[in-house]
């Protein structure tokens, strides 16, 4: 393997690796390239083997800044599962037209409405969000199903055993959410929920965002509610 | 011609009571904590009448709302000290549906800010023009006018012939396909155009329900957009450019015979 004839910065390296993803780069992702080519490489490359995560993330942070200070119409985003390059809101009337994409689509009001309870709510119960918003909501469940804005992420304890609906990684990109905290308001809808919970005798559980993308249950398996059964009775 | 020659319009309304209620409150800039509950029923119930007029399938619950505003207004109507021995812990007859309301009131703030968030979105493009995109959905796809804003002009243009009707005999008939092509061509005339317009020259209760029917079909078959510039100011029709889909309302078709 050639040795770089002038040694990039690990800033640069990062910001490399942006330009030639097409997706999000993570920092685990970055040491793990740096080790692999440090086992093979001599000189630099092998010292770049060394970097520590913290490092990477600077480096990360410091591209960022520096690109963002130069104004050049692309920035980096922080995104779910890393970083990545993407243009400035500012210059999108025209990538849309050069890209040729079309109306955007958006939500109508009631499936946006709908979507916020879920999203400040869950995991939450079709019940529950029909309680919120006086009238039935299934045919929206649906939509949102479809366009894969919610999942199904599993079954409630309620008489029934109800769905729980949540967000997923989708959701958080079409509104360009890094986590669920980043939701607006999150702390005083939150604070609600809480209270609300308290009130029907439900334990409150994790509001979100370590969940998103881990929640891996099965559609009628174990369900999410179940921490305070866990205590076995033989 | 038969009634079932007739394009039939099939349009859902996924708002609900609360959302009326909502509405109404807005409009009428009451405060939701003191709301004058029988002016409001009186307008819930009008507009309960309009959207049974225009077929619109409303959910169920619009009429068990329509109870519970009864209920508390006969409350409402009784002595304050015979009402606290009758329910001794509650207090305020109202207190529920505004608890309700204001809970409600807040995720549909939370709904406007994701609207922001989702508009600032839909210009950011990543790497190789990648961009998150949304399937089509199936209902309305109303996002800056509420269907109560539009009920409420299609009120207006109502009570503006309603002295009229009597004059009226020989009944002439207007089709949804008919105000469909109108309204496109209308549309295609001048670029854009108010929805008062479009009642303008409507002169019995039937057309204009032909019309306003009509301009919903077109929102949901995503031939025009409605915009409003304010809450509560005019409404303006705005074609999307798309093309027609098949299962567009022909006039001929029903005009044929």
């Amino acid at each position: 393997m050639s040795e770089p004839q002038v040694i990039p910065e690990l800033k640069e390296i990062v910001g490399a690796m942006m330009f030639a993803s097409k997706g999000s780069v993570s920092v685990g992702q970055v040491r793990k390239v740096m080790k692999k080519a440090a086992e093979e490489g001599t000189g630099a490359v092998k010292d770049f083997g060394r970097v520590s995560e913290k490092q990477i993330e600077e480096a990360f942070a410091e591209f960022s800044r520096d690109l963002h200070e130069a104004k050049l119409g692309f920035n980096v985003a922080e995104v779910a599962n890393g970083y990545r390059l993407e243009n400035d809101a500012g210059c999108g009337v025209w990538l849309r037209t050069l890209l040729e994409k079309g109306k955007p689509s958006r939500l109508s009001r009631p499936s946006m409405e709908t979507l916020a309870i879920i999203a400040y709510r869950q995991p939450c119960v079709r019940s529950e969000i029909e309680a919120v918003r006086g009238v039935a909501v299934d045919q929206i469940l649906r939509n949102l199903l479809d366009m894969q804005l919610i999942r199904i992420i599993g079954r409630s304890e309620l008489p029934g055993r109800p769905w729980l609906f949540g967000t997923t990684e989708k959701f958080l990109e079409h509104f360009g959410l890094k986590n669920l905290n980043d939701l607006p308001g999150i702390e005083e809808l939150r604070r609600m929920e809480e209270q609300i919970l308290k009130k029907e005798g439900i334990s409150p559980q994790g509001t979100g965002e370590e969940e998103e993308g881990q929640l891996e249950f099965e559609a009628d398996g174990e369900s999410v509610t179940g921490t305070e059964n866990t205590e076995s009775e033989e | 011609m038969t009634a079932q020659d007739e394009y039939k319009v099939q349009l859902d309304v996924f708002e609900g009571p609360l959302d009326l209620l909502l509405y109404l409150i807005r409009k009428d800039e009451v405060d939701i904590y003191d709301i004058p509950i029988e002016r409001i029923t009186n307008q819930y119930m009008q507009y309960i009448d309009l959207m049974r007029m225009l077929d619109l399938n409303i959910a169920g619950e619009f009429i068990v709302m329509a109870a519970t505003l009864m209920m508390i207004k006969s409350r409402m109507l009784l002595p304050e000290d015979e009402r606290t021995e009758m329910e001794e812990e509650e207090e305020d007859p109202r207190w529920d549906l505004v608890r309700q309301l204001v809970e409600y009131k807040k995720f549909k703030d939370a709904a406007i800010h994701l609207q922001g968030l989702e508009m600032e979105r839909e210009n950011v493009f990543e790497r190789e023009g990648g961009e998150v995109k949304l399937q089509p959905q199936a209902d309305l796809a109303l996002q800056d006018v509420s269907i109560f804003d539009l009920i409420s002009a299609f009120n207006d243009a109502l009570s503006r012939v309603a002295k009229e009707e009597l004059r009226e005999i020989f009944a002439e008939r207007f089709t949804v396909g008919e105000k469909v092509d109108v309204i496109m061509e209308m549309i295609r005339e001048k670029g854009q155009i108010l929805l008062t317009d479009l009642f303008e020259r409507s002169a019995s209760r039937h057309e204009i329900v032909c019309t306003f029917l009509a301009m919903l079909e077109l929102i949901r078959l995503r031939q025009i957009q409605v915009k409003q510039k304010q809450r509560f100011s005019e409404i303006l029709i705005i074609g999307t450019g798309e093309s027609p889909p098949e299962t567009m309302p022909i006039a001929e078709e029903v005009s044929d015979e």
